[in-house]
């Protein structure tokens, strides 16, 4: 398929609501975990500066979805996935595909905080620094940008050469967002960005996305209901490897289209 | 509708629920005295037993809108339950106006009396408007008992039945009062007792269209009946 077909077909399906252009369209997606199958022909679109947030019981492929959209599963054999996502119109499925340049554009932020063994500015530059040869000055100007991003300079300024394990678990989280920005993606994903820390640093972290989503496109895991009613613009609910409802988030959460979506959020689930 | 994982849940929603029940019961008690008191014209007995079951309205009032709080707080409701919920806190405040609307017919009820002219006008017409009202306020009640939007669709539509009887009632007063200025004390008793049963007629309708966004997730008021209908239908 070419470039231009592909492009067309991702401009013709409407987000719900219909606001903001797709930055990434799955469509009829599955993925395999050796002969399991983990996601069942699902087709969406991630909105450009929105954040869209994927919500469901443990096990329903939520992060699967999530780990797909920078193929971080291609690190493990016998995982594959089947259909397509462009990004930007072009289908990151396909072979040949440059990984590292991908997920520089696509990153991601885990559960828990995973900071490197590093102070905290090379815990920024590291990655900047395998992407872009820097000059000192330059590489000062991106950790200070990163970590003001990342709503961190202010707590972090004095303290650039400390280790970053050191920090606190929200700093530490705030530590890998800033390490995500810092080499300028165009996407994050955060799979249960806040699932470990208090509700403060999670204020914080949530603060942190709505903010960010000014100049990323931004998905989410989160089995935090609510979580997902604050800081997303779109929502969708996934149940045994399978979208069920889709929507803008706002609708979602007052008056969903089907049931099944209503009994799990509202804790009629099981 | 499934159970809620937490049960405590369920029986919170279900104290309110029965809790708007009892409120709508005790008004509708209520609407009762003051149509008696209207029909009866030594009628008097009744009214101290009003003023003390609008004292408790008034406290039932306030202890439903502190379990509707303490559910927000506690529950963060979503989606069905939030609508529920916030359409209960709405049906508790219509319900607590309505008691006030009715204590004031049953006082007013012993002060219109005196111009034997009127008596028919109160015994016959405001009487009739007066209970065309209960039926709008049994209606809504029951709408939302069985979350029956077709119901409340119905109770939006006999409102302007009951804003025609006002006016009718209205224009008849006019009459008398032209006719013989006597009756004119008595008459404006009657206008006020005539616009209480109207606003009761509205506040049923206000309930009837929260039982249709509880349900349906849309707010329709500032709609008319037959949008409503159309909507109910789509449904």
């Amino acid at each position: 398929m070419n470039f231009e077909a592909i492009a067309a077909r991702a401009a013709t399906t409407s987000l719900p609501g219909g606001e903001a252009p797709p930055k990434m369209a799955v469509r009829n997606l599955d993925f395999f975990y050796g002969r399991f199958q983990g996601l069942k022909n699902i087709n969406l679109d991630v909105a450009e500066r929105r954040v869209t947030a994927f919500i469901g019981p443990s096990g329903c492929g939520k992060s699967t979805l999530l780990r797909t959209l920078n193929r971080m599963y291609s690190l493990y054999p016998g995982q594959r996935a089947v259909g397509e996502i462009l990004f930007d119109g072009q289908n990151i499925l396909e072979p040949g595909v440059d990984l590292n340049l991908l997920r520089a554009k696509v990153g991601m932020v885990f559960q828990k905080p995973t900071p490197f063994p590093m102070s905290i500015y090379d815990n920024i530059a590291f990655g900047v620094s395998l992407y872009e040869k820097l000059s000192a000055r330059d590489m000062d100007e991106r950790v200070e940008w990163a970590l003001t991003k990342a709503a961190m300079w202010g707590e972090a300024k004095d303290k650039l050469k400390q280790s970053g394990m050191a920090l606190s678990g929200g700093q530490q989280q705030r530590l890998c967002i800033a390490r995500a920005v810092a080499v300028k993606p165009e996407v994050l994903l955060l799979d249960e960005p806040t699932s470990a820390l208090d509700p403060i640093s999670t204020a914080k972290i949530e603060e942190l996305i709505t903010e960010l989503k000014e100049d990323y496109t931004i998905a989410i895991v989160t089995h935090n209901m609510q979580q997902a009613a604050r800081v997303s613009d779109y929502t969708a609910y996934m149940y045994l490897g399978e979208l069920v409802e889709f929507g803008v988030t706002d609708s979602l959460f007052l008056k969903p289209k089907r049931q099944e979506t209503e009994d799990y959020i509202t804790g009629r689930f099981g | 509708m499934n159970v809620h994982t937490h049960k405590q849940f369920d029986a919170e929603m279900e104290a309110i629920r029965s809790g708007v029940l009892a409120m709508g019961g005790l008004v509708e008690t209520q609407l009762n005295r003051a149509i008696a008191a209207l029909e009866d014209d030594d009628e008097r007995g009744g009214i101290d037993q009003v003023g003390a079951a609008e004292r408790e309205i008034n406290q039932m009032q306030v202890t439903m809108d502190q379990q509707c709080s303490q559910i927000i707080a506690k529950r963060q409701p979503a989606a069905i339950d939030l609508r529920v919920v916030l359409t209960i806190t709405k049906i508790v405040n219509e319900l607590e106006r309505i008691g006030d609307e009715v204590k004031k017919i049953a006082y007013k009820s012993a002060q219109s009396r005196g111009a034997n002219q009127l008596d028919h006008v109160r015994r016959f017409d405001v009487v009739h408007a007066a209970e065309h009202a209960r039926e709008m306020l049994q209606l809504s009640l029951d709408a939302f008992a069985r979350l029956d939007v077709e119901a409340a669709a119905e109770v939006v539509g006999r409102d302007e039945e009951i804003d025609a009887a006002f006016s009718a009632i209205l224009r008849q007063l006019i009459s008398y009062m032209m006719e013989d200025p006597r009756t004119i004390s008595s008459a404006l008793e009657i206008v006020f007792i005539a616009k209480s049963i109207e606003r009761i007629g509205d506040h049923a309708k206000n309930i009837a269209e929260a039982v249709v966004s509880a349900v349906m997730g849309k707010d329709v008021r500032h709609a008319s009946a037959e949008q409503i209908r159309a909507e109910v239908a789509e449904e």
